[in-house]
């Protein structure tokens, strides 16, 4: 019986990953529900957003590491991401004022803005790839670990060291500081009011004067911020490539109605839930179990109840589950 | 009509073009692969078209069909069902036993215990399924892993492949559409979207099945081998008889031909189906829930039973396009299955041809497959054009030409975009 190397071990391999997963989820989550709060629609091109800002954020870091400008020992990104995001908000604002302002204005059934925007994400899809090219791109520089598995052993003198990877640091506190503003911008500011009464009750929300335009300009601007940085994070933590944000779609999409359709709150929490689950259906507990265990005795397979190529399915079930006993989300969002 | 006439002539005009300037090898790869489009796009065209269910799952239906060719027509491996047969069919009855007694168990016992028996049953029933399937999948695939490693197929005629991934994609649909159909329309998408990227999880993984990203190659033929043919006497007399200066071009093309036939007899088939349904009762009444879905369900119309019954049907079309796919390719790769490729690209077909109308779905399945073909030659000229000012040798140059291939994507994209905005139905719109 160990607990504490248990928990670190747990610590080690499934809180800390799924928690900076988790919130890279939820800044996606959150741009898919503004959207969704404000236009209606589900929007598909968004995995591509998130892959444009972070491929701008590259490109800049990239001219910024030539120049020889750094803020070690934190990744240069960080001093990028302002760029991608603006980048990202021009992009934005651009599809919107081209392509999804007509549809607006006629009120178009929400299916059709979805197959609008996978038109947007097909000539996104392109762009990105013709800019950057379809591979691997490696951007990420400054220190690797706030603390390695082999310094944590030696500081507590337990079995199990706990690795935090500074990119994993930088993903929460980056999407702690965002939401807050975020959530400050909805509660306090007019602007922010107006989207939400937008979002609540349009005729009612157009009836007292406020101005469609600019709130679903300020959601677009919103969203591209969101996508950038949570775009950006997630090629600083794994990999930047250009065909894993469409597949990461399906997380962000099954987070944001796990989480109440519309709901920011919600988006958060169905990123906690979807990370969280991914990672722990698909760890093989067999080595915590084994220090949890009074004797000696050790489970005889590897106690994974899914492989990890199946970390889609997770998200799935968990999507189907959600849909067939509480349509609604957990905290109940709108039923689409 | 005469609509229609023009632009199908036009269609064939165009690849009469690339017969006569490209090659005539070529223009038939583009022909067939237009028909298997054509083929998706008049299964994507029955929910979208007629029923207005949008289905963003296409590529998993039509893996599955690619599945089932592999499944119907390569040989069985012996040594491999000897290893681990009996123990996947005891792991398939332990699954059947599992629902079974799910299904018996919620109608025997109180529904507060409902949630929890049906959970304990889940988790019984996992443990006692990977007892026998884990080792006996590790048991097949150790069987000569670098030719087999799988169980292997039925032996059947490959063409038989064509109405059993029709099926299978049918069952597949079944399943989702229960789950999906009853809620309201993006949340079919998202689960459609998910359940097809876990089927090509199932197939790329499950290499017990499938061989998974080790690729089964040399799928059996319904049509006879350039090689036989080339060495044969009767063939080498027609090549004469044709002119022809290389008789191995002249053996491919026939290749290509004779798959142009089948493939057109399937299309056949199927749009007469597709018209037949369309023009019945049946489709005026799918029209109509498409169009009001709450009047058609107020005139006694079982909204969610018609949806899943067209979803079914949509999806098997696009088995059935899969499973000829996989036997034109001959192989089964599952990592060439990508969503932009497969479903999204199926969906520009249909909303540039015309939803709900098959002729212009068919249409739009030729002149998409065309321009995607073609686009990775005009891109490459535009590239090299643009780049004309620039050194040979620059970078950005080089860069921009290697990134030619992807300019498919863009032009897919504006196309689906300037279809939607200034002509949304179609170049053959719906009667």
């Amino acid at each position: 019986m160990d607990i504490v190397n248990a928990l670190a071990l747990f610590a080690n391999f499934v809180a800390v990953p799924a928690t900076a997963y988790g919130a890279q989820l939820a800044l996606g989550a959150l741009g898919v529900t503004l959207i969704f709060g404000i236009l209606r629609f589900a929007n598909f091109s968004h995995g591509e957003l998130m892959s444009f800002g972070a491929m701008a954020t590259i490109l800049v870091t990239w001219t910024l590491q030539d120049l020889g400008i750094g803020i070690a020992p934190f990744p240069t990104a960080l001093l990028a991401l302002p760029v991608g995001i603006l980048a990202s908000i021009a992009v934005s604002l651009a599809t919107n004022r081209m392509v999804f302002r007509f549809y607006q204005r006629r009120r178009a059934n929400p299916i059709v803005f979805a197959i609008v925007s996978v038109g947007v994400m097909f000539v996104m899809a392109g762009l990105i790839r013709i800019i950057i090219g379809p591979d691997d791109q490696s951007f990420a520089d400054g220190e690797r670990f706030l603390i390695t598995a082999f310094e944590f052993q030696k500081a507590t003198g337990l079995k199990e060291g706990i690795a935090i990877k500074q990119t994993q640091v930088i993903t929460v506190v980056v999407a702690l500081v965002v939401v807050a503003a975020l959530f400050w911008f909805l509660r306090k500011t007019r602007a922010g009011k107006a989207m939400r009464a937008f979002s609540d009750e349009e005729d009612l929300a157009l009836l007292s004067g406020v101005n469609p335009d600019r709130v679903v300009q300020i959601a677009w601007i919103i969203t591209a911020t969101l996508a950038c940085i949570a775009g950006t994070l997630y090629g600083l933590d794994k990999t930047y490539k250009p065909f894993i944000f469409l597949q990461i779609l399906l997380p962000i999409f099954a987070a944001t109605i796990v989480g109440g359709i519309g709901q920011p709150v919600g988006a958060i929490l169905g990123g906690f839930v979807i990370a969280y689950s991914e990672v722990m259906v698909t760890y093989a507990f067999k080595k915590v179990i084994t220090y949890l265990s009074p004797t000696d005795w050790a489970p005889e397979g590897l106690v994974q109840l899914l492989s990890t190529d199946y970390k889609f399915a997770v998200s799935f079930i968990i999507l189907v589950a959600v849909l067939l006993i509480r349509p609604t989300g957990i905290i109940r969002g709108k039923v689409i | 009509m005469n609509r229609t006439v023009a632009l199908y002539v036009l269609m064939a005009l165009l690849l009469v073009g690339v017969g006569f300037y490209q090659s005539w090898n070529v223009a038939f790869g583009i022909f067939n692969l237009c028909l298997i489009s054509a083929i998706m796009a008049l299964g994507v065209n029955m929910q979208w078209g007629y029923a207005g269910l949008f289905n963003v799952g296409i590529m998993g239906f039509t893996a599955l069909g690619g599945l089932t060719a592999v499944l119907v027509s390569m040989p069985p491996v012996g040594a491999a069902w000897a290893a681990g047969g009996s123990d996947i069919a005891l792991s398939a009855l332990s699954i059947a036993g599992t629902v079974a007694a799910i299904l018996v168990a919620r109608r025997l016992v109180l529904p507060v215990l409902r949630l929890p028996v049906t959970l304990a049953l889940i988790v019984i029933g996992y443990f006692v399924i990977s007892a026998f399937f884990v080792p006996a999948t590790e048991r097949i695939e150790a069987v000569d892993p670098a030719q087999t490693g799988y169980l292997g197929g039925l032996g059947l005629p490959i063409v038989l492949s064509w109405p059993l991934g029709g099926l299978v994609a049918a069952g597949a649909a079944w399943f989702i559409g229960k789950v999906a159909l009853g809620l309201r329309a993006d949340y079919l998408a998202i689960a459609t979207l998910g359940i097809s990227e876990i089927i090509i999880a199932v197939i790329k993984y499950e290499e017990w099945l499938s061989r998974g990203v080790k690729n089964v190659t040399g799928l059996p033929r319904p049509v006879p081998y350039e090689v036989a043919l080339v060495e044969s006497e009767w063939f080498v007399g027609l090549a004469d008889w044709l002119g022809a200066p290389d008789v191995a071009d002249i053996a491919s093309l026939f290749v290509k031909l004779c798959y142009a036939v089948l493939f057109l007899a399937v299309l056949a088939v199927v749009m007469w189906f597709a018209e037949r349904a369309l023009r019945s009762p049946w489709g005026r009444m799918m029209r109509a829930i498409r169009d009001n879905r709450d009047a058609a369900e107020a005139m006694g119309k079982d909204v969610t039973g018609r949806h899943l019954q067209v979803f079914i049907l949509g999806c098997a079309t696009c088995g059935i396009a899969g499973a000829m796919l996989t036997t034109l390719d001959g192989q089964l790769t599952p990592t060439s299955y990508i969503p932009l490729r497969f479903t999204f690209l199926v969906w520009v077909m249909v909303i540039l041809g015309g939803s709900g109308n098959n002729w212009g779905a068919v249409l739009g399945g030729f002149v998409i497959w065309f321009l995607w073909v073609e686009a990775e030659p005009l891109g490459n000229w535009f590239m090299r054009t643009v780049t004309l000012p620039l050194a040979e040798d620059s970078s950005l140059a080089q860069h921009l030409v290697a990134g030619a291939a992807y300019t498919r994507y863009l032009l897919m994209g504006a196309i689906l975009l300037l279809v939607m905005r200034f002509a949304p139905r179609g170049l053959i719109p719906e009667r």
